[in-house]
């Protein structure tokens, strides 16, 4: 199990909640059981506007990253710069 | 040297990387010949121009613009009624491009004609009759969020956010929940960790304070422009000042249900973009107009419409509270951050959180944000959005902190610095970071030791930012001669292609003069995302290598065709294919130009490719020192001495990445000292010009002195890390921790222009 934290709008959009514990041997399957478990959290996933910490590695796209249950895992807003 | 190596181990000495060359597009741009977003034109070209909202909220009763088209001389006239409707994000793009049945802020732009010449556009303009209903509006981001405010979009947001920050105990007290269904409120945001409560309860001083901060705009001194041409078959072209054609060119066609593969986008030269450029205003305007007349469009902003209408930073409301024991040990931290965007959803409020304390090692620490809409022009990226002014209450408070601890200001930074395997404030554990070589390096420096004088402050500060990768694509072809065309899909704001040319050579060994570095159009290269983020040194320059050891690959299996040996006993080093070893033969080096002229003879032509979506770029960290001199009289305020230290990585173009320091330290100072949207009660922008919006010149900056530190990012082969926008994220705290010292009270607005120094010099006396 793949333990995952959230930040940003996706903690009041997940009712508080602030960690899950998912399955999932890369980014874009851990997201699916994520959506599965937190509805609320579905349109987000689809509007592709989370990015996806690992290790302290921020990922944009990168949906087949593979994802291991050491990996320190946290979801954050898409984020841009100028 | 292996093709997927990523790691700085692989590469410690340069020859041509760390050089400072002249850029290869330097002398066009001094002599003139370098051509902008409006040097393009087309034969037939009408000039294309936007009827603008004088209300800062109305509702559109009605558009006639029958007597526009009538006008001898109009070929189109466009309103909402002529574009597509969309849903989702483009939705809201479309509406800030063309106003649907409200204008939502003074400059919103609601029809626009072709004419033959600019004087028939205006008296086009002029005709056409549009019925307003005059609604009430909100420009502020505190009275934004009153329950009693004016609404942007009724109905639009269910209050829910809104609960959350009158439920939140942050806000001040004695507030109800709220009872309304809708609100100004977008999103709410929630970062850190530990307990601050119990935090607060260890610490021996607390710091508390509340900070505004105005809009300013990025300033680029090129207004935005473009050329459109779309032809009867739906075909079309577009030149384009930008940050991002392949962006311009999705969004676009998107927008006005154009397959991808018809528009071809191509990047004039960018007069600055500062990330003022990284999305659409006047591009979709241009293409509906050419399509409707039938005719090349060219539309150029003028620089009213540029404050009016494009994209300025947020402005922001915070309160911020800092706990830390006597040592000097922080124990507590604790921010509420409130970032207007204009009348869209998307202020950068997230990052503004997520970079508060992202420079310190807390223990206790909770961040909330708010993104809130006001009737103002949809705000765009500003070099690290969001973080100056998070970093300007934050950094604001660690001042104070020292002041009150009797600690010099470096080393109550250097004693709370997050370091490689400190859990940030935001949430990831951070990897190899340079922020204490900063702090070091700030300190040993010359301007930290001069004796200050009367009416003299200093201010430090530090700041972080995430720097970004993304898509992108890169092309080496081999030309005849040995020289090399190298094409990258990133616009040049800053200088990369002199920067992608040091590495290109760098990895072939060949003069940096042999590398010639273009900007390939969206039909000639593989997608490439925005240049923003701080990422085009490191995504492009990360795909530039790895195009050049593709290339170098081919080389030495050409070479080992040659010789009749393989392939793997060949090796490329500098500028030449070698037998590997011994036992692969005795054969004299073929250097690149005698491989490109037998290319075509040897298995025709010789290209490298590489295209990734780049992960891997390393954070980057600053601290600045800045001293300045207060006139108590006029209120004036004279910046004496700036130093930048910064952590590049590598420094690929020291020249360039001084420029960048450079640059990012005075766009900060402006921002400290003049530069504000300055809206009436009308709702109106009073000051859409540079007489009026002021940035800084010359005469207001000292030299910049800068410090290169280079802490290796391991996600990159050369160690490189973006250095674009943290530079501009300390100065507003820097600057006006240093005014504060020198008035001898704190600095919580700005700008910190003389009447507010003068406001706050005299209610220090009173």
């Amino acid at each position: 199990m793949l333990t995952v934290r959230l930040g940003g709008s996706l903690v009041s959009r997940a009712g508080g909640r602030t960690e899950f514990q998912l399955e999932g041997r890369n980014i874009m399957e851990m997201l699916r059981h994520l959506g599965q478990i937190c509805p609320e959290l579905q349109p987000m996933i689809e509007k592709n506007v989370v990015s996806v910490a690992v290790d302290g590695q921020i990922y944009r796209d990168a949906l087949l990253h593979p994802l291991d249950p050491g990996n320190e895992i946290i979801l954050l807003p898409r984020m841009a710069g100028g | 040297m292996p093709l997927d190596a990523k790691t700085s181990k692989d590469k410690k000495t340069f020859k041509s990387v760390g050089t400072s060359p002249i850029r290869p597009d330097g002398l066009d741009k001094v002599t003139g010949r370098a051509r902008f977003g409006a040097d393009m034109s087309a034969p037939g070209m009408l000039v294309g121009r936007i009827l603008r909202s004088p209300h800062a909220h109305a509702k559109i009763k009605s558009i006639d613009t029958s007597k526009a088209e009538a006008l001898p001389g109009v070929k189109a006239v466009i309103t909402s009624a002529d574009l597509p409707k969309h849903k989702g994000a483009d939705e809201d793009i479309l509406i800030n491009i063309m106003a649907r049945d409200r204008a939502l802020y003074d400059g919103h732009a609601v029809a626009a004609v072709a004419a033959i010449d600019p004087a028939v556009a205006r008296k086009a303009l002029k005709l056409i009759k549009i019925d307003y209903e005059v609604l009430p509006h909100v420009t502020d981001v505190d009275l934004a969020m009153l329950p009693d405010a004016p609404l942007v979009h009724p109905g639009r947001y269910d209050g829910a956010a809104e609960n959350e920050h009158l439920a939140s105990g942050l806000q001040e007290k004695g507030k109800a929940k709220s009872k309304r269904k809708s609100t100004n409120i977008v999103s709410r945001y929630d970062f850190g960790h530990g307990d601050v409560k119990k935090g607060f309860k260890q610490a021996d001083v607390i710091v508390e304070h509340e900070f505004t901060t105005e809009a300013t705009h990025q300033g680029y001194i090129e207004p935005h422009a473009c050329l459109a041409n779309v032809s009867s078959d739906g075909s079309g072209e577009l030149w384009v000042c930008t940050q991002g054609h392949f962006m311009v060119r999705d969004v676009c066609a998107a927008l006005l249900g154009m397959d991808v593969s018809r528009l071809r986008v191509t990047p004039s030269e960018i007069g600055g973009g500062f990330g003022g450029k990284t999305t659409v205003f006047i591009e979709p305007v241009a293409l509906a107009l050419s399509r409707k007349a039938g005719r090349p469009v060219k539309v150029v902003m003028s620089r009213e419409e540029v404050f009016r209408a494009s994209g300025p930073t947020a402005s922001s409301s915070i309160k911020v509270r800092l706990g830390a024991r006597k040592d000097g040990r922080f124990v507590a931290a604790e921010a509420v951050l409130k970032y207007q965007g204009g009348a869209f959803p998307g202020s950068p409020v997230e990052m503004g959180a997520m970079t508060a304390f992202a420079c310190y090692d807390l223990p206790n620490v909770k961040i909330v944000g708010y993104d809130v809409v006001t009737n103002r022009p949809k705000q765009a990226a500003y070099r690290a959005p969001g973080a100056p002014m998070s970093a300007f209450a934050v950094e604001g408070c660690v001042g104070e902190l020292a002041e009150k601890l009797g600690m010099d200001p470096i080393d109550l930074r250097k004693k709370n610095a997050a370091v490689e395997g400190t859990k940030s404030s935001y949430g990831p554990t951070f990897g190899p970071i340079g922020l204490v070589e900063t702090l070091d390096a700030a300190k040993k420096h010359k301007n930290y030791k001069v004796k200050l004088g009367k009416n003299q402050g200093r201010g430090v500060a530090s700041g972080f930012w995430f720097n970004f990768a993304g898509n992108t694509c890169v092309n080496i072809n081999l030309n005849v001669d040995g020289t090399l065309a190298l094409a990258v899909g990133t616009p040049d704001i800053g200088g990369s292609r002199a920067s992608m040319c040091l590495m290109a050579a760098e990895e072939l060994g060949i003069p940096y003069d042999d590398v010639r570095a273009i900007i390939a159009d969206t039909s000639s290269l593989g997608y490439n995302d925005v240049t923003d983020g701080s990422r085009v040194t490191f995504a492009s320059g990360l795909a530039t290598i790895n195009a050049a050891r593709d290339c170098a690959a081919k080389l030495c299996e050409r070479a080992a065709k040659i010789w009749g040996i393989p392939a793997d006993a060949v090796k490329w080093e500098n500028g030449a294919a070698h037998p590997a070893g011994s036992n692969a033969g005795n054969f004299p080096p073929l250097s690149i130009k005698e491989l490109a002229a037998q290319a075509h003879s040897t298995g025709g032509p010789i290209a490298g490719h590489y295209e990734v979506n780049a992960d891997g770029a390393g954070p980057s960290f600053a601290t600045h020192v800045v001293d300045v001199e207060v006139d108590p009289e006029t209120g004036y305020m004279k910046v004496l001495r700036y130093l930048v230290v910064q952590d590049a990585g590598k420094a690929v173009h020291p020249a360039y990445v001084e420029g960048q320091f450079q640059g990012g330290a005075v766009q900060g100072i402006g921002w400290v000292l003049n530069e504000e949207y300055i809206y009436g009660e009308d709702g109106r922008l009073q000051n859409p010009g540079f007489l009026d919006y002021r940035i800084p010149v010359c005469s207001d900056v000292p030299m910049i002195d800068t410090v290169i530190v280079e802490v290796p990012n391991p996600g990159h082969p050369y160690g490189v890390r973006g250095v674009g926008e943290t530079s501009i994220v300390p100065p507003l705290a820097a600057v006006a921790n240093a005014v504060s010292a020198a008035m001898g009270v704190r600095a919580t607005t700005l700008p910190m222009s003389p009447p507010r120094v003068l406001a706050a010099l005299k209610s220090k006396s009173t």
